[in-house]
């Protein structure tokens, strides 16, 4: 980062975050973590006790946790969720890519760069407002009925096409805004060492704006792999469709608590390592202020 | 001072929710009862079916529940437009005409009630037989009888027996397939929760994983599209998508008995435990032992034989 001074640096947080901001109570206070423990077990416990005791728990417990149909259910539905693994994975990678370019088109200045400027919003404007469930539908069917030789009818491709269209559109926006918060001065100090526009960009604005705008993008990742239900619609079985199929042969519930549970095991291991990530991105930061 | 009031509200707050918690009612249980159950008086069974003793959901009237769009063969389209909300392109179900439609009134005579005295209601399919309280009285929509499906609903006595077929595209490298073998390799379509797709898994057998749609028009179209090889449907639709629906489209083959399939029949939809199930039961044998069901599936569903494939 060039020039680093007080102005960048100057609201870091002390390491681990203030008591304040903290889940659990310092390591270093006992008591208070002593504490923490007991009152956990006595609210957990407590809820537990009413949720088990209820009159509708046996028959709430025998549609959305029986262990019978979950045994019977878990190897269909864990298999039907790679399908959306390789869709989900394959169109992170192109949608980071193609937003970051979008993101780059809209932020180049100059008149001359209008034309690009306005094709690059109207996309982003199009693709924002158009319902995912269309677009797929649109692509998936739609163009293969026009018995084009030389375009692929696999619905795997066109909805990996459709989803990566959709979500560049809002990953574009969030690299805009990490780019908008970069200040200007840096790529005044760029352009001052001689730098063109362009290497300002590569060298100096964006490497700062995407370590920025990590947790957002995060989010959007997150969204996308909820997203990659919508390629069931063509056809193919994926994990919600698995789970349904499932529930509609045994009139249980549990099939779409299996799929639940794996999107939790999913996602809640990839917050913790972003937020780690944002950590030690800031503690990197403040290491090099001093 | 602030880490003692936070460790004394932490278990008072705890306290206080399991306070609210022991209040929470009871989650409803059981199936609700239709409206009131007919009284059982000492005379006959039939009474007890006579329309006034009958616990319709609209004392009177007898309410029909069917999936919109309503295709034909079983449901014909209305001469000037069908009457709302029933899908414009397909059928109108208070037309009478149409082999559902037609069995449905027929059923209704039986029991007592007049063609006036017929509501329909739009269920989706999957809805008329999963577990939980009806707006219906009965559903008709070719819900093939499987035990499953009792265990949400009841099915009544069958009135059509017919077997699941194969529909192709003529100019598809299956279209000329006479055993399930030959089909073995082919990416057959279904719609959820039909019997056509447990059909592929389990008797057909496909290589490739079965593909599984919204509904049977997407699979449609994804066979149209070549995007699949074919598709599973009953008999009559298959005639309806080969005849009407789509052009360049093939029957291959009926699978029955020869092929390992269970002998099918579509059975009537009521709520769980209904107090209609034997009236309407009573109805349709009375219409299968005077012949009006044969009459019916003749006037009505195409007669071309279609033939079985062999394992």
């Amino acid at each position: 980062m060039i020039g680093s001074g007080p102005a960048e640096s100057g609201s870091i947080p002390p390491l681990g975050g203030s008591r304040r901001s903290r889940l659990l109570p310092a390591p270093q206070d006992r008591r208070g973590l002593l504490i923490a423990v007991v009152s956990s077990v006595v609210v957990f416990g407590v809820i537990g006790y009413v949720i088990a005791t209820s009159p509708g728990w046996p028959r709430f417990r025998d549609s959305f946790f029986s262990a019978e149909v979950f045994a019977e259910s878990w190897p269909r539905i864990a298999r039907a969720f790679w399908v959306n693994v390789r869709l989900f994975l394959s169109a992170e990678v192109l949608v980071l890519i193609l937003a970051l370019v979008l993101a780059v088109l809209r932020s180049l200045p100059g008149a001359v760069m209008f034309p690009v400027r306005l094709l690059a919003t109207a996309y982003v404007d199009l693709f924002r407002a158009l319902p995912g469930i269309l677009v797929i539908s649109v692509l998936g069917f739609g163009i293969p009925a026009l018995r084009i030789e030389w375009l692929p009818t696999d619905e795997f491709f066109w909805a990996l096409v459709a989803l990566t269209l959709l979500y560049s559109a809002y990953v574009s926006e969030v690299y805009r805004a990490g780019i908008n918060s970069i200040h200007p001065s840096q790529v005044a100090a760029a352009r001052s060492l001689g730098l063109s526009q362009l290497q300002a960009m590569r060298f100096v604005v964006i490497p700062q704006a995407v370590r920025r705008v990590i947790p957002p993008l995060l989010n959007d990742f997150i969204g996308l792999q909820k997203d990659t239900a919508l390629v069931s619609i063509l056809g193919v079985v994926e994990i919600f469709r698995a789970a349904q199929i499932r529930q509609a042969a045994t009139f249980n519930s549990t099939p779409y608590v299996i799929t639940a549970v794996i999107f939790v095991l999913l996602t809640v291991p990839m917050a913790r390592f972003v937020d780690w990530l944002v950590a030690r991105d800031q503690r990197r930061a403040s290491a090099a202020a001093r | 001072m602030r880490a003692r009031t936070l460790s004394t509200l932490i278990p008072a707050l705890g306290l206080a929710l399991a306070a609210c918690g022991g209040g929470a009612t009871a989650a409803p249980t059981g199936t609700p009862t239709a409206t009131a159950t007919p009284e059982v008086t000492a005379e006959a069974t039939p009474d007890a079916c006579a329309t006034e003793n009958l616990g319709t959901v609209a004392a009177g009237r007898l309410t029909i529940g069917t999936d919109n769009p309503a295709y034909p063969p079983y449901f014909e389209a209305r001469e000037g437009g069908n009457t709302e909300p029933w899908d414009p392109e397909q059928g109108d179900p208070t037309t009478g005409a149409g082999f559902e439609s037609a069995t449905a009134y027929a059923i209704a005579a039986q029991l007592g009630y007049a063609e006036a005295d017929v509501d329909w209601i739009v269920v989706p399919f999957t809805n008329s037989f999963a577990p939980g309280p009806k707006d219906f009285d009965v559903f008709i929509g070719q819900v093939t009888f499987n035990e499953e499906r009792t265990q949400g609903a009841d099915l009544s006595e069958g009135y059509y027996f017919g077997n699941q077929t194969v529909v192709v595209m003529e100019n598809s490298e299956f279209a000329t397939a006479t055993t399930i073998t030959e089909l073995k390799a082919a990416e057959l379509g279904a719609q959820v929760g039909t019997t056509s797709l447990a059909t592929i898994e389990e008797v057909v057998q496909t290589t490739p994983e079965a593909a599984v749609f919204n509904s049977t028009d997407d699979a449609i179209e994804a066979m149209t599209n070549g995007q699949i090889d074919g598709i599973v449907v009953d008999l009559p639709t298959a005639f309806f998508i080969t005849n009407v629906q789509i052009s360049g489209g093939k029957i291959v083959g009926q699978i029955g008995e020869a092929a390992g399939a269970e002998p099918e029949h579509f059975s009537l939809v009521l709520e769980l435990d209904s107090p209609l199930t034997d009236c309407v039961n009573g109805a349709v044998s009375a219409l299968a032992d005077d012949g009006t069901l044969d009459d019916l599936v003749a006037e009505w569903l195409p007669d071309a034989s279609v033939p079985e494939l062999q394992p």
